[in-house]
């Protein structure tokens, strides 16, 4: 027995080494590393904290969203399993009696079907979130040449995502001393960048971080949360990144949950087909 | 294709029926019952494993295909509907997207394996080299399918791809638009990409067939590295069925437990968070690096200075594999009687993840520390590019010097007469990574 499980455990680790080892490294350099917020839904068992989706999702709308589009998100995943406004009493999704209002909030472009002329229209739980700009020129045009990234998936497209939009969000500082800012930009020490050429201070203390075209933007009490929670800049903050987390990818839980399924037959599979190994080579001798 | 004497004897009337007229069921009794010599150990399941990589790339793919969009202006957010909207869809993705890094897992275990064992060696050149065949069009396929999602790294990598074709003097230029469909890679160039995706693993699966076909042929290596002869082959040869069927079983069941880890917990640890950002032409990211699988093959690419000295270089690291047959002038076999070889193989895997290694960092950034030494020609010595360089040079002078010298100069051990020698004999000295003890019990 203990021979045949080193031989396999052998087997197992230079595999194992070998993906490991081969795992891409980050290329992009120059950002701080970004500061753990602890979320709920980090590590294999962790669950969005729908309170905190709830409180993210307000930030979103009512700061965010003037600029940054989530063009991939529909209202009606708003009230999927998991999702912010899930309610269970709720026969689907585009039922849900929230997801309906919210969607209502939202103005829709659209044609009208009897004269056939541009019009706008309420939201539907099957619309997508609407852009805040017509297209990407306009974007650009209208925030000094750099247009607000789409925030869909953005938790998944930064390395250590949900960390590094808290931390980004939270983590303006001035400037330090000797540091040329162009106007239009911002100092911020989490963004990816090399400051080495506006750098006039000691050549080897550059600062980390990088320029970021938005400003600031969250102030103490910008917004106020429903459930009482204070809204200070580190927990609005922290409830956008766990709302933008959640909606790179409403399905996160359900994979994890549903791993542990997979995980635990494939364990008692492998147990029994073990088993049958030992029997099937029982008076074979190699 | 069997390559054994058949002892399959219809008993129904439907099997009699069958068998005069297309004699499939003995086809498959046979291929089952493929005498295999008793010693095989765990890295000789990789094949069986990645038999199943294949089926599931083949079959997710299939249903991935059904929701994709081949369009400019619809993948990325088609991919995200897959991952949002398709029953299932998240699965099924992150299934396809690691699978890839699996299969290749898979395949590099499969082939060092090959090369320790010497099972390229006559007669069993054919199956070596319709493996490399397969292995080149793998690379091809993950290259085609990374391509898909068109996030930034899809596009930026098939530039960066599609370019090498440009550095060919002469055709080069035409050859490029012609195989992007245009100036730059567009919607094009999207869609045969998308098109050649689905047709080479159809490709794979067939040159799968002939491996198989030439492996039933000439017959299973084993670890002993011995051909077994006639009189023994009842002594040390077992069917294939049940005896490996249930071996491979179990660690295509362990190896599956890995893929879950990665499925499920960190599907996307092996790829890069650039391709969640849609692609952008006018806005190349800081750095193009391919998946992880790629990477040795990458570095090999940029440590020749020229451009199209890089290709041939990269195309020749993988050239080098289909002669490697004709390289290794060694009498033996198995690595485990060849105490030199074995330490040059055990640099070359260690090179091999040196250059993976490389090929993820920027040429100029320093190996150790922060500090600079010389510069050597064109770059500090103490710089990935360097480091890269000497890797490139063990990975070519292993197959084209080491090889074909060591088998001249080596004096091998002493190899046992038959595979049960070492079994009756205890444990065998010589096989660290895998001891070839008999492990019954009762």
């Amino acid at each position: 027995m203990t021979t045949s499980i080193r031989k396999v455990l052998g087997v197992a680790v230079a595999a194992a080494a070998l993906a490991v080892s081969a795992a891409p490294a980050s290329a992009a350099g120059g950002g701080k590393e970004p500061r753990k917020a602890g979320f709920s839904f980090e590590g294999p068992f962790g669950t969005f904290d729908q309170g905190q989706l709830q409180r993210g999702y307000k930030v979103y709308r009512e700061v965010c969203s003037a600029c940054h589009g989530m063009e991939l998100l529909s209202f009606r995943t708003l009230g999927e399993r998991g999702g912010p406004f899930y309610d269970p009493k709720a026969a689907s999704p585009t039922d849900n009696r929230f997801v309906r209002a919210l969607a209502a909030e939202a103005t829709i472009n659209d044609i009208d079907t009897e004269i056939g002329e541009p019009m706008t229209r309420p939201g539907t739980p099957a619309d997508k979130f609407p852009n805040p700009y017509p297209n990407r020129i306009a974007a650009a045009a209208a925030n000094g040449g750099a247009a607000p990234p789409d925030l869909s998936v953005m938790a998944k497209a930064r390395h250590d995502g949900a960390n590094y939009i808290y931390s980004l969000l939270s983590g303006y500082v001035d400037a330090p001393a000797g540091l040329t800012i162009n106007p239009g930009q911002y100092y911020n020490p989490y963004m990816p960048g090399d400051m080495t050429p506006f750098w006039t201070g000691d050549h080897d203390a550059v600062p980390k971080g990088g320029f970021i075209a938005m400003p600031p933007v969250l102030n103490p009490d910008q917004v106020t949360y429903d459930d009482g929670t204070a809204a200070t800049v580190d927990q609005m903050s922290k409830d956008v990144s766990a709302f933008i987390a959640w909606a790179s990818e409403p399905k996160a839980v359900e994979r994890k949950q549903t791993g542990m399924g997979v995980l635990a037959f494939l364990f008692i599979f492998t147990g029994l087909t073990y088993a049958s190994y030992r029997k099937v080579w029982k008076n074979v001798s190699h | 294709m069997s390559g054994h004497e058949s002892t399959y004897v219809p008993k129904t009337g439907i099997e009699k029926w069958l068998d005069t007229r297309l004699p499939i069921v003995r086809f498959g009794a046979d291929y089952m019952s493929l005498p295999t010599p008793k010693n095989l150990n765990y890295w000789y399941t990789f094949g069986a494993i990645l038999t199943v990589c294949l089926m599931i790339q083949i079959i997710t793919g299939i249903f991935l295909a059904m929701h994709y969009v081949p369009t400019t202006a619809g993948a990325f957010a088609s991919v995200e509907r897959i991952m949002r909207d398709v029953n299932g869809g998240w699965l099924l993705r992150y299934v396809h997207s690691n699978g890839a890094s699996m299969f290749f897992i898979a395949v590099y275990v499969h082939m060092l394996r090959g090369l320790y064992y010497g099972s390229y060696k006559a007669p069993r050149e054919m199956i070596w080299i319709l493996g490399c065949v397969i292995f080149f069009l793998m690379i091809a396929t993950a290259f085609l399918g990374y391509v898909l999602p068109w996030g930034q790294m899809s596009y930026w990598g098939a530039e960066v791809i599609t370019n090498l074709v440009g550095a060919i003097p002469l055709i080069g230029e035409p050859v490029l638009i012609w195989l992007r469909g245009g100036p730059a890679i567009d919607n094009a160039t999207l869609n045969r990409f998308f098109s050649l995706h689905y047709l080479l693993p159809f490709v794979i699966f067939g040159v799968v067939v002939l491996h198989l076909w030439a492996l039933h042929t000439s017959g299973q290596n084993n670890p002993v590295g011995i051909l077994i002869p006639k009189d023994r082959a009842k002594k040390d040869m077992i069917p294939f069925h049940p005896y490996y069927t249930v071996k491979d079983g179990f660690a295509l069941l362990l190896f599956m437990i890995m893929f879950a880890v990665f499925v499920f917990f960190m599907p996307n640890a092996l790829g890069h968070a650039d391709n969640y950002i849609p692609a952008n032409p006018l806005q190349t990211p800081a750095a193009i690096v391919p998946e992880w699988y790629l990477l040795p093959f990458y570095a090999i690419l940029r440590a020749i200075p020229d451009k199209f000295g890089g290709v041939v270089a990269m195309f020749a690291a993988i050239g080098v594999l289909f002669v490697l047959p004709w390289l290794d002038t060694s009498k033996v076999r198995s690595m485990r009687y060849r105490p030199t070889m074995r330490i040059f193989y055990i640099f070359f895997v260690i090179n091999g993840l040196i250059l993976g290694w490389c090929g993820a960092k920027l040429p100029d950034a320093p190996v150790i520390g922060n500090f600079t030494t010389f510069t050597l020609i064109d770059g500090d010595l103490n710089s990935f590019l360097w480091l890269t360089r000497f890797a490139t040079l063990y990975y070519f002078a292993f197959f084209v010097v080491l090889l074909p010298f060591v088998g001249l100069k080596e004096i091998p051990l002493r190899i046992p007469l038959s595979i049960s020698e070492p079994v009756l004999s205890g444990p065998d000295a010589m096989s660290g990574a895998v001891p070839a003890q008999a492990e019954k019990k009762g």
